[in-house]
């Protein structure tokens, strides 16, 4: 008896030193993932950047004979246009549906929706991107007769399709984890069922649709594949919803293949990365700190 | 509570413990039998390279495989750049490029592998200007290309050449290239001008057979691509070198005899004098075998006598 419980105590240390291995490997992760972009794009970044030209300039470039230029300027209206519109679009659509599925619908329906509402994130992002280019491309040539039907309209309806379901069902959770007593007050009161969502619930619930929308924000501003495939990858700033775009994610996609390790041109890529990884970063650090102060309510 | 749940946890991980050891036992047996017993010595040859090459090399490695069965070529696309990134590496035996190698280049190669870059021509390629069946312009000067494409050129509309686009399609979309590929350096040396580069704004694709497809689905687009590459919903113009000059269509004769102004030789490159069954395989691309492929896959083989190295 007496052995066996140290043979139980032995495991249980193994495996919570197991289990503690597994927490901080995500924080090496991260910070080695970071330390690894960094040093490819640092050689550049340090010896001949141009930052003014970088975020200034939208003349994009990398492979030029006379004039080699590195502006993002126009990647990164790219990014902004095609984010803000799927946040237009997804917004409304998402904490509508986060409201409908928690507070109206009947518990079949709900684990119906909730159900396709996963499904349509497990969708692949390069399928998103195939849906763009040969069903919504021909259908916005037609609906609004325009030369060319790859434009920020196009990624931005896809990205929403695709940071919906992220919406969803955070902010269904942030709907659920307000107190019942809340409601039952609310409604001891007399109010109508709008009046409860709106003057208790969506006060209540702030911070967690809040985070709800930055990480779909995140979603978008990191989406590579659909993007390049939707938004026809021209180097613009856009001057209205139908003008072709390109992002930051889908100029790295499209050229570090086959840009020559350790060239000027590949390290400004991963500049472009540690660009990307610091918008990522500020807005999912937005996010949690907007989590965390709903916990210390 | 703790010991029946211990003890059923443990009779289902035996089985499955068993059952993952055999099936590696069994893999690992099939794989021995594979490598040691079922055929004599397999050479692969690597094959990196141009994408506009891609379908000439897969169907000559394919024609290859038949004609000498125990070589095998492993073709791969992703750019001219990408091969030639892959020869300064030494990664690779034969390298397909729609462009030369740049002196810079052929030094690094020097440099990582201490050999040089020997180059091979193997067949043309036609660039062919493409745009869609419902536009109604046959032919285009040089000149008129390049105030397309260049930065600082001034058409922007169908209507600026003379041409009477449907409603809502009178803009030029362009289509290009994204910008390491093979396609794109040489329509910017020889249809912009050397030194000139693209206007902003062009929706650059990722291979040549993407720019055929979005020409053939949008009726204000212009595009450029391989020869090989047309489909029979998009249209190839005619081109002159300048205003009042006659225009050409990309065929083989044009080519060959250099009317065509937009044509371009294919190019392999090895590392050094190649030896064994690299030269055996470039000697067979060269022979008369080699050459009807080059002509069947939609390019232009090489003349009948000389040109050939």
């Amino acid at each position: 008896m007496q052995t066996r419980r140290r043979w139980e105590i032995l495991v249980e240390t193994a495996i919570e030193s197991l289990i503690r291995l597994c927490g901080i490997s995500a924080i090496l992760f991260v910070f080695g993932i970071f330390f690894f972009v960094f040093r490819e794009g640092a050689g550049f970044l340090f010896s001949g950047f141009n930052p003014r030209e970088f975020f200034t300039s939208p003349e994009w470039y990398p492979t030029s004979q006379s004039h080699v230029r590195y502006g993002v300027l126009a990647l990164i209206a790219g990014t902004a246009s095609v984010t803000a519109l799927a946040m237009a679009l997804a917004v409304p659509f998402g904490i509508g549906a986060a409201i409908f599925v928690s507070e109206f619908c009947g518990p079949r329906w709900k684990e119906t929706l909730k159900i396709t509402i996963e499904l349509l994130a497990a969708i692949p992002s390069v399928v998103w991107g195939f849906i763009g280019l040969t069903v919504l491309n021909p259908l916005i040539m037609r609906t609004f007769g325009v030369p060319i039907g790859l434009t920020v309209l196009n990624g931005g309806l896809v990205l929403a399709l695709m940071s919906v379901p992220i919406i969803v069902s955070i902010g269904e959770d942030a709907l659920k984890a307000v107190p019942d007593s809340y409601r039952e007050a609310a409604l001891a009161l007399g109010v109508t069922r709008w009046q409860l969502v709106y003057r208790v619930l969506l006060p209540a619930a702030k911070n967690g649709l809040l985070a709800a929308v930055l990480l779909g924000v995140g979603r978008a501003v990191g989406e590579t594949m659909a993007v390049l495939m939707a938004t026809g990858h021209a180097v613009k700033i856009p001057t209205s919803v139908m003008d072709s775009v390109r992002t930051l994610t889908a100029t790295i996609a499209a050229e570090l293949g086959e840009a020559p390790v350790n060239s000027e041109h590949y390290q400004v890529l991963f500049i472009i990365g540690i660009l990307l990884f610091f918008i990522t970063f500020i807005v999912n650090l937005t996010a949690d700190l907007v989590v965390r102060g709903i916990r210390h309510r | 509570m703790k010991t029946p749940l211990g003890r059923s946890s443990r009779s289902v991980t035996k089985p499955v413990i068993g059952l993952i050891l055999l099936a590696a036992l069994a893999w690992g047996a099939v794989a021995c039998s594979g490598s040691t017993s079922n055929q004599p010595e397999k050479t692969v040859i690597q094959n990196t390279g141009s994408d506009t090459m891609v379908n000439l090399a897969q169907a000559w490695a394919e024609a290859y495989a038949k004609f000498a069965p125990t070589v095998s070529v492993e073709v791969s696309g992703g750019g001219s750049g990408t091969g030639i990134a892959a020869l300064e590496n030494g990664t690779v035996d034969i390298a397909n490029t729609s462009r030369r190698v740049e002196p810079q280049e052929s030094a690094t190669a020097k440099k990582n592998t201490g050999k040089e870059p020997r180059e091979f021509m193997v067949g043309y390629d036609a660039l062919a200007v493409y745009v869609s069946k419902s536009n109604p312009l046959d032919e285009i000067t040089l000149e008129q290309l390049a105030e397309i494409y260049a930065e600082g050129g001034k058409v922007m509309k169908w209507s600026q050449m003379g041409v009477t686009m449907p409603a809502g399609a009178d803009e030029i979309i362009r289509v290009s290239r994204q910008s390491n590929s093979g396609t794109y350096a040489y329509f910017r040396e020889a249809v912009l001008g050397k030194g000139r580069d693209f206007k902003l704004g062009s929706r650059d694709m990722h291979g040549s057979k993407d720019v055929v497809e979005l020409v053939s689905k949008t009726p204000g687009a212009i595009g450029y691509s391989g020869m090989g590459y047309a489909i029979s919903e998009v249209k190839m113009l005619r081109v002159a070198r300048k205003a009042g000059e006659p225009a050409f269509a990309p065929t083989v004769e044009n080519t060959l005899n250099h009317t065509y102004p937009v044509a371009r030789p294919l190019l392999m490159y090895t590392l050094g004098e190649p030896a064994g069954e690299v030269k055996k395989y470039l000697d067979w691309v060269h022979s008369d075998a080699g050459q009807d492929i080059v002509r069947t896959s939609g390019y232009v083989p090489l003349p009948k006598a000389g040109a050939r190295q």
